[in-house]
């Protein structure tokens, strides 16, 4: 089922898989679709200069939430897809997955919740994975982790980095144990990658929690995320319900996490390709162009 | 349906006098309910503040047990014990999720619910096991990780997955055996072992049945209606062979009459363990991660 995909990186490609642009603003009179209002700091902006920077919001650099496609159209020359078709299983029999699952592929327009793909940045080649949260939240049922402990098997037989972008809810409910059990395969994953002694980007975008927090997110060599993406293992109303107290301010963000140890750098998803190119050059990873 | 057979048996033991009598009596109004019980009453059963707690376990299984503490990091997490002791004649080395009886207990041991400090500190005790080629026995019985603000400043998550991949790894054999709870990632972070043991009336799931109410029809209250769906008794897990091995349970309200359990359980661990000596470290890693790796993967 493997499928091209051709150079995306032209504006035109972009705006098309740009699905989740959040709600028209109650103040929009002005002619539809040209304006938005920016999630993060409620300015109108125009929708061209906000695609011009990949995403972010020119007046607050908020990161728009993207698509897995959209992402690897504006980071990578070209890619194949490397995932299998998902087929739907229900794994404890949960009553009314099937409908939901239905529902979650209309609405999204994806099959499952994870793309992932073998590429080139800069010429040079790579395996990059992305989950998607408008599937489900992107939260981790067994087709997810199974394609992401493929994707890590993938690359390490080839000798090749892999990049992951994280984007999840957490665990797929509706799959009980088995979505739980995905976070020590997909853990073991990254380590049987890591004996072959090859790069494991992390990235973590908005937002990242749960069991994918818990699990191969946590584990890359180097652990990036963008600015203002939400991280965490516990909900933020779970904390606050255990606690019964108010959560100290920018609590799990990125910035919060990368002040506490837990990241190596934020990176502005205008840099994310420069800076992932230079991550590859320095572990010597060589472009194939002549 | 618990608190209903709890009362019964009060009931009988104030009645009956004659301990012969007491005893079959006893027997048969447990199986009488034993028979009926559906999974919330086993929620009830693993979580009852009566029931044995991962120390009881300890102490009944491990010949002078030796307790340790602290990460070496940053504190001692009084929710997770561990240390070495003896499993008959081998030396091993035991973790436990520590959870009270009495409130005051509770608020020590937070409520059994273990900060990164926790994980790291079982993660050492581990890895000494694994340096001085011991054995490792996990005992859980755990709501979850805790989730608070603390835990989650000092990297719940990366705790978490940490202790999955090192664990996944270690080249001594490992049996988790889970006594009470056993909920998420929390559970899961001191579990991936050779062999799952669960006692016949614990529970393991991929979160407390409030928890999985509130996050998929936003109503915690209806968490009795969860148990009915989320497949978390130990017959279903090792249906689907998540679980390796049940060990049959007297239905007990104290630690006296739970002494059976204990026998059949340590007698399980030995007969496992004995399997997993075999073992070279190469093999039991390879075992191991392979288990884990095709869960799931029959798509």
């Amino acid at each position: 089922m493997e499928q091209k995909a051709k150079k995306g990186r032209s504006i035109i490609s972009i705006i098309k898989n740009l699905r989740r642009f959040r709600k028209p603003s109650i103040r929009a009179v002005v002619p539809e679709r040209l304006f938005e209002k920016c999630d993060g700091c409620g300015e109108l902006v125009s929708k061209s200069s906000v695609e011009k920077r990949l995403f972010t919001c020119p007046e607050c650099d908020y990161h728009f939430n993207i698509s897995a496609k959209a992402r690897m159209d504006m980071l990578l020359d070209e890619y194949t897809v490397i995932n299998r078709l998902p087929r739907f299983t229900n794994p404890i029999d949960f009553p009314g997955y099937k409908v939901k699952y239905r529902e979650n592929r209309k609405k999204s327009g994806l099959k499952e919740g994870i793309l992932g793909v073998e590429g080139y940045i800069e010429g040079i080649r790579l395996v990059a994975v992305s989950l998607d949260n408008s599937f489900f939240m992107g939260s981790m049922g067994s087709y997810i982790g199974e394609e992401v402990a493929r994707a890590f098997e993938y690359a390490g037989k080839r000798d090749l980095p892999i990049l992951v972008f994280s984007t999840s809810g957490g665990a797929r409910m509706q799959e009980g144990i088995f979505s739980l059990m995905q976070m020590a395969k997909t853990s073991i994953a990254v380590d049987r990658y890591g004996e072959t002694r090859n790069l494991y980007i992390s990235c973590m975008t908005h937002p990242t929690t749960g069991g994918v927090t818990a699990s191969f997110a946590s584990l890359g060599d180097v652990i990036l995320a963008e600015p203002g993406a939400l991280i965490g293992f516990a909900g933020a109303r779970v904390i606050k319900e255990t606690i019964k107290g108010e959560l100290p301010k920018g609590f799990q963000r990125a910035e919060f996490l990368r002040d506490r140890g837990f990241l190596d750098d934020i990176v502005h998803r205008e840099h994310m390709r420069d800076y992932i190119h230079r991550l590859l050059k320095l572990h010597g990873y060589r472009s194939c162009r002549i | 349906m618990i608190r209903e057979l709890e009362e019964r048996l009060k009931e009988l033991e104030g009645k009956e006098k004659n301990l012969r009598l007491l005893r079959i009596k006893r027997r048969r109004i447990i199986s009488k309910y034993g028979s009926k019980l559906i999974p919330y009453d086993r929620v009830q059963l693993a979580r009852h503040e009566k029931r044995p707690k991962a120390k009881d376990f300890i102490e009944n299984i491990i010949v002078e047990p030796m307790f340790f503490h602290g990460d070496r990091l940053f504190a001692d997490d009084k929710s997770i014990i561990g240390g070495i002791g003896y499993l008959e004649d081998i030396p091993v080395t035991f973790i436990g999720t520590n959870k009270g009886r009495t409130l005051e207990e509770n608020v020590k041991y937070n409520f059994g619910m273990p900060k990164p400090e926790g994980y790291r500190k079982a993660l050492r005790l581990m890895k000494q096991a694994e340096k001085f080629n011991r054995p490792i026995i996990t005992f859980i019985d755990t709501p979850g990780a805790y989730p608070g603000v603390d835990a989650e400043e000092r990297g719940q998550g990366e705790a978490i997955a940490r202790n999955i991949l090192e664990m996944s790894r270690l080249e001594v054999p490992i049996i988790s055996v889970f006594t009470g709870e056993g909920g998420s990632g929390g559970a899961l972070a001191l579990s991936v072992a050779n062999r799952i043991i669960m006692m016949e009336n614990s529970i393991f799931s991929i979160l407390s049945p409030e928890g999985f109410a509130t996050i998929l029809w936003r109503d915690g209250s209806r968490y009795r209606e969860a148990t009915e769906v989320m497949k978390l008794t130990s017959r279903e897990l090792y249906d689907y062979n998540i679980v390796d091995r049940v060990i049959e349970e007297d239905i007990s309200f104290s630690l006296k009459d739970f002494e059976n359990n204990f026998l059949r359980l340590k007698r399980a661990i030995v007969e496992e363990l004995d399997g997993l000596m075999e073992k070279t470290s190469h093999e039991l890693v390879l075992e191991r991660q392979d288990k884990y790796r095709k869960i799931g993967g029959e798509l």
